[in-house]
């Protein structure tokens, strides 16, 4: 049975997640110029907001019901956190040098992850999250679980709204402008740090169908889930051309869709038995990142500009 | 001042993340007792947090039980006994700095765990060194008491390590044994997580299939932490394999389990002891249906001894699964106790009473709950019974128990 459809489904299902969480990464970079390590965390979170959404509804509600309420309350929960963020730990260092915030981003991200191990009842170890009641459906050789035709619908729901926000509306284009040029873009009127926050508050919307996503997909949520995705996805990120949104999401998908090609069939090229298999995958992954960043060091769709003093 | 003032603010907070990281959680659950004026502390190492801690906090609290037990009954008159339990998260190198802690309190006579195997191979030289004395109530890896070449000549490597887990020598083979004949399964696909327990498993259960006539048409390996295995069950599902055998812990086999039954491979899972617990059923869920794990020993419920042990677990309600090594780390723990009551001279705790504990273990020989203890020459536990368990209408069934014949 030629397996390789289903295999590249797997990646782009995979890819998908790995874009969303991209998102989060790239919007803030691209306007203010910081890599923001703990938004791992604030897709972690974004998972434990829907959960507890789940738990506080009554018992055997249809997931139909829930899933929306779900969403809602992850989102709250993952741009809360990602807006707090901003206004308490990065903005105040705004003016500092780089390294600063950088260092805060890390520390924030600890002290995330530590919060939910500690407060969060009964996380420190994984949780159990709901599943959708149906599937899975069978399209020719390929099988997509319920969870992963949540996220190839979602995603690209997702995407196309971001586009379009971000290239039609008043706050889109001011963003642009901001991303382009702050000092200016102040100096024309616009509210940059109310710009600012609106891409935090983005990112923890798709950091929070993400997590939502990723409990759907895996069946459980726990603290640390957000330390590897978040790796990968910033990963995604960079391969894709940090900065640029439809970046993100074309580095999270070659991303997913590598990792799956390597676990499927470096380990069937004669004498590569050893650096096969799902082991191996990441590495893989990092050998693509590489191996894209000698040849376009500006990421796949990413432009090259002038560093800003 | 106002951004002064959020600065501060924001490097207290990273500060605080970095304490509590660097701190974990310990738990210092000690209950005096007012049985003696000598108290003696008994170290314990396991997961308690995160990784393998459903299992790791059944380690702690068997310990906990046995030392109450001991308190209550005034086992060696004169000593009270604590517990000093310690997270080692499944990281070796934590389970090394806890030793290193643990070897550094005066009033410590012993060790019981940890529950990793690779974990243990950081700890057993610190241990050893300082003389105290470590009992395991789950590693299997053969290589910790049998030495590196365990295969062709066995030498004991650390002589204050001992166990009341059988090897994975026999659990491997004892697996290989009922896939092959038991369940009639003639092609396995084989998958381990690489760390010292899971790919020593996977490694002695592939040689015992394939000795018995079965094929392994397959391997992969997984990393700890890994969640997605979409890629994996759609080349399991593929190769034609008729069982799949996992080494490795309860944390990825129940979402590899879900993964493959989802994608439609109707194909049990089998694993070792390190997936023989209540979660592995409760985060698979139906997926979970069929399953099967050996099991070290006999069933916990079955035996007569352990149901005041249960009876106590569930009374307490302390957290995390009994079932798997809850009652080892008792009769570890015991085993612990009754060397100090040995050693013990008029009320005195002798100047070397490491080493004498550490001889006394050795020699020691009772009946505990989970069976009866006794160590052999090179620190193994005597009682070599193993269970295969199957997941039967949502709970873990024994389906055979037994002594293992490697061939």
């Amino acid at each position: 049975m030629n397996t390789l459809p289903q295999q590249l489904a797997n990646g782009l299902f995979l890819g998908s997640m790995y874009g969303l969480i991209a998102i989060g990464y790239t919007m803030v970079y691209g306007i203010v110029q910081l890599i923001n390590f703990a938004h791992g965390e604030i897709f972690m979170t974004g998972g434990f907001g829907a959960l507890t959404v789940y738990l506080a509804l009554p018992d055997g509600i249809s997931m139909w019901i829930a899933l929306p309420a779900m969403l809602v309350g992850g989102a709250l929960v993952a741009v809360l956190i990602a807006v707090g963020a901003e206004r308490f730990a990065y903005r105040p260092l705004r003016g500092a040098p780089r390294l600063a915030p950088l260092i805060t981003a890390i520390g924030l991200s600890l002290a995330l992850q530590q919060l939910v191990f500690n407060l969060y009842p009964n996380a420190k170890a994984a949780r159990v999250f709901p599943q959708l009641p149906f599937g899975p459906y069978h399209l020719g050789s390929v099988t997509v679980q319920s969870g992963d035709l949540f996220l190839i619908i979602a995603a690209p729901v997702c995407m196309a709204i971001l586009a379009f926000f971000v290239r039609l509306s008043r706050t889109g284009r001011a963003m642009q402008a901001t991303a382009q040029d702050p000092d200016t873009a102040q100096l024309m009127g616009i509210d940059t740090n109310r710009i600012i926050v609106i891409a935090f508050a983005i990112g923890g919307l798709f950091a929070a169908v993400a997590g939502t996503a990723y409990g759907l997909k895996y069946g459980s949520v726990s603290y640390d889930m957000g330390f590897l995705a978040g790796l990968k996805a910033f990963t995604a990120a960079v391969l894709g051309g940090i900065g640029n949104i439809y970046g993100a999401m074309l580095g999270g998908l070659v991303l997913g869709v590598a990792e799956a090609m390597a676990t499927a069939y470096i380990a069937d090229v004669p004498g590569m038995h050893q650096l096969g298999g799902q082991g191996w995958a990441p590495v893989w992954a990092f050998v693509l990142l590489i191996l894209v960043l000698l040849f376009r060091p500006q990421g796949l769709l990413g432009e090259r500009v002038a560093d800003r003093a | 001042m106002r951004q002064r003032s959020l600065v501060i603010l924001t490097s207290v907070l990273t500060t605080g993340a970095l304490t509590l990281t660097a701190c974990g959680s310990r738990n210092n659950d000690s209950k005096g007792g007012d049985s003696g004026n000598i108290t003696v502390t008994i170290g314990v190492d396991a997961p308690l947090t995160g990784q393998n801690s459903a299992t790791g906090l059944g380690i702690q609290y068997g310990a906990q039980i046995a030392v109450d037990d001991a308190n209550k009954n005034k086992t060696v008159p004169g000593v009270t006994f604590k517990i000093k339990a310690l997270d080692d998260k499944a990281i070796p190198a934590t389970g090394q700095q806890n030793a290193t802690q643990l070897v550094a309190e005066k009033d410590v006579l012993g060790v019981v765990g940890p529950l990793n195997s690779g974990v243990a191979t950081q700890m057993q030289q610190v241990l050893d060194t300082a003389n105290l004395v470590e009992i395991s109530p789950s590693n299997t890896a053969p290589e910790l008491t049998q030495g590196k070449d365990w295969q062709s000549k066995k030498v004991r490597p650390f002589k204050t390590y001992f166990r009341t887990a059988t090897t994975d020598a026999l659990q491997g083979a004892f697996a290989a044994d009922y896939a092959y004949n038991g369940l009639h399964k003639k092609k396995a696909f084989v998958v381990d997580d690489k760390q010292t327990y899971g790919a020593g498993l996977s490694k002695i259960f592939k040689e015992q299939f394939t000795k018995q006539g079965g094929k392994v048409i397959g391997t992969d390996h997984v990393s700890v932490g890994d969640r997605d295995f979409s890629t994996l069950v759609t080349k399991i599902k593929n190769s034609g394999a008729d069982i799949l055998y996992y080494g490795g812990q309860y944390d990825e086999s129940q979402v590899l389990t879900k993964q493959l039954k989802d994608a439609g491979a109707k194909i049990p899972l089998f694993g070792g002891d390190g997936m023989f617990t209540p979660t592995y059923i409760k985060t698979a869920g139906k997926a979970s249906e069929g399953d099967l794990a050996t099991s070290i020993g006999v069933p916990v419920d079955t035996l007569p001894a352990a149901k005041d042990f249960v009876a106590t677990y569930k009374a307490k309600k302390y957290p995390g699964d009994y079932g798997t090594y809850g009652s080892y780390s008792y009769d570890a723990t015991t085993a612990i106790i009754k060397a100090v009551g040995q050693v013990i001279k008029d009320g005195k705790l002798p100047d070397d009473a490491r080493a004498k504990v550490v001889d006394a273990v050795q020699h020691n020989s009772f009946d505990g709950i989970s069976g009866k203890i006794s160590f052999d020459e090179f620190g193994d536990t005597t009682n070599k019974q193993l269970t295969v368990y199957q997941v039967v209408n949502g709970a873990w069934k024994s389906v055979k128990s037994g002594v293992a014949n490697p061939k």
